[in-house]
């Protein structure tokens, strides 16, 4: 058995604890953090697979960011975990025949008879200067130039809706416009200068 | 039994790197009580030791000797998890960091990325450190961390974009020799990328959770932010991380921005025959320590900024400088 191999076993079981754990933990926080742990280990899985770049964009983003973001939600959520479960024994025949299906249906697409080593050759090692990062972008800007833009373009809106969507203007709402605060002026905003007659001492009584 | 040595001889290399980065940790923390002393015309330490010289050695004594407490209703595995969390990306991203020509760790062509990728993720140890510490101004001050973090992520993302499209390359050592050029100094990237290298340095410093971006401590307001109930061992593993990133950023601020072990006279016709044979590894710690000067400075000199000042800096300023810059910088490659 090489050392590659055996990482691969290594990663892989963490990597299908680690999503065991996901749908068996109670509390969601937990439930979040072996989420990021199960990206990490698959993103070791592709760094094996020579797809560095994948791999990293894999962390910068999943983990980097949108977990970062998710777990703001789920920490300041109050859960009830009581009820959380109750009714499951009630849901439980409807979630095993949902998921029964589901199991079933991606045997039908992605079984193991489409895999195998007959199927696909073993694909041969890339030399230690290949960049994969190079020839990625040489294909997204090339030949997959249309599917890249439009899927860019498709974001943005998504973006601007949502925005447009949860922006609500408040009136009553104080806020500072620091555009305007630079503006100020020391010798006439700041300083307001009162002329007015001097006054008489007071006789002490 | 090669792979048994492969593995030793990376072992080797890794502590020759990390020992020496735990010294400059440890007098880096001693330097910036000094330096700030003297800003404030005081003296600084100067019990422990010739001139006060003993006292990073004094205070990491301390800290290991002191009782580690752990809240009653704290999350005890998430508790003790986060100090780790937070200390590991800060040293594993010195792997891709080229001390000279060649000599580095792992010389990998996505250094760059992987840079990005680490500092991504080193936001997880304040965060899982303000949730599990079950407190509410570790709490306060992890949301606050997180979104500062998220947001200057992106300007910091986006300048390396810049940086990575005027040196053609992911690879650290590449884009150092990028920067070489007959004018020496004026060839670094410091001067045709000036607004990136400003925003990359200030983001650097808002990322490291650092005066007068540390809301995230907030002493006045939060107590101590995230650490708040962290002693002895876990608070020092949090510390040794935050000195352990300012010197990270220093010197990549130096490897992407300032010409990384490059001499600044190199080429110039006089002087850069006298100071060529200086090695580069000198230059390298030289720019390193300039740049981490600068982060005492700042701490010694700016109050803290607002929190939605903060936010408007990030997301309002410098994203968009950014964005126009890649488009510039766009420009000025291709044609």
């Amino acid at each position: 058995m090489t050392f590659e191999k055996i990482l691969f076993y290594v990663f892989s079981v963490i990597l299908v604890l680690s999503a065991t754990m996901v749908i068996t933990r109670r509390d969601p926080v937990h439930s979040a953090l072996f989420l990021v742990l199960a990206f990490f280990t698959s993103a070791i899985l592709w760094m094996l697979l020579e797809a560095e770049f994948l791999a990293i964009v894999l962390v910068l983003v999943y983990v980097g960011a949108v977990m970062v973001l998710f777990l703001f939600v789920v920490m300041m959520l109050d859960t009830d975990k009581a009820a959380m479960r109750a009714g499951f024994v009630k849901m439980m025949p409807v979630g095993l025949i949902v998921a029964g299906t589901m199991a079933f249906e991606m045997f039908l697409i992605v079984g193991p008879q489409y895999f195998g080593l007959d199927k696909f050759a073993m694909p041969a090692p890339h030399p230690a200067d290949y960049s994969n990062t190079e020839e990625l972008g040489r294909v997204l800007y090339t030949v997959y130039m249309y599917p890249v833009e439009i899927a860019a373009v498709i974001l943005l809106v998504g973006i601007i809706a949502a925005i447009g969507l949860t922006m609500r203007k408040r009136p009553d709402n104080k806020s500072l416009d620091p555009s305007e605060q630079v503006k100020v002026t020391k010798g006439t905003d700041r300083i307001r200068v009162v002329k007015m007659a001097s006054e008489i001492k007071q006789e002490a009584k | 039994m090669d792979l048994f040595l492969d593995i030793l001889w990376i072992v080797v290399k890794i502590v020759a790197i990390v020992l020496p980065l735990m010294l400059c940790v440890a007098y880096y923390t001693l330097a910036e009580r000094k330096v700030i002393s003297y800003m404030q015309v005081r003296i600084g330490p100067n019990r422990v030791g010739p001139r006060g010289s003993l006292q990073p050695i004094a205070d990491a004594m301390k800290l290991m000797c002191k009782e580690i407490i752990l809240p009653r209703s704290a999350n005890k595995t998430l508790f003790l998890l986060a100090p780790m969390l937070s200390i590991g990306p800060a040293l594993a991203a010195w792997a891709v960091f080229p001390f000279d020509e060649g000599v580095v760790l792992a010389d990998i062509n996505a250094g760059l990325l992987y840079l990005l990728a680490l500092t991504s993720i080193g936001v997880y140890g304040v965060i899982i450190a303000g949730w599990a510490s079950n407190s509410k101004y570790a709490f306060l001050s992890a949301v606050r961390l997180g979104a500062q973090v998220v947001a200057y992520e992106i300007a910091m993302g986006f300048s390396l974009v810049v940086v990575l499209i005027a040196s053609g390359s992911l690879n650290l050592g590449e884009i150092v020799m990028a920067q070489q050029g007959s004018w020496g100094f004026f060839n670094w990237f410091w001067l045709p990328l000036f607004p990136i290298f400003i925003i990359y340095f200030v983001s650097g410093v808002a990322e490291t959770n650092r005066a007068p971006f540390d809301v995230a401590e907030g002493e006045s307001e939060i107590v101590a932010g995230f650490h708040v109930e962290y002693s002895g061992m876990t608070f020092a593993v949090f510390f040794l991380a935050e000195y352990a990133n300012m010197i990270l950023i220093s010197a990549l601020t130096a490897i992407m921005f300032l010409g990384g072990w490059l001499s600044p006279f190199h080429g110039v016709p006089i002087l850069g025959a006298i100071f060529d044979w200086i090695p580069g590894f000198i230059w390298l710690l030289l720019k390193t320590l300039v740049v981490a000067f600068l982060f005492l400075w700042f701490r010694a000199t700016f109050p803290r900024y607002r929190y939605d000042q903060i936010m408007r800096l990030g997301w309002k300023i410098f994203i968009p400088i950014t964005i126009v810059w890649i488009v510039v910088a766009g420009f000025a490659v291709v044609v």
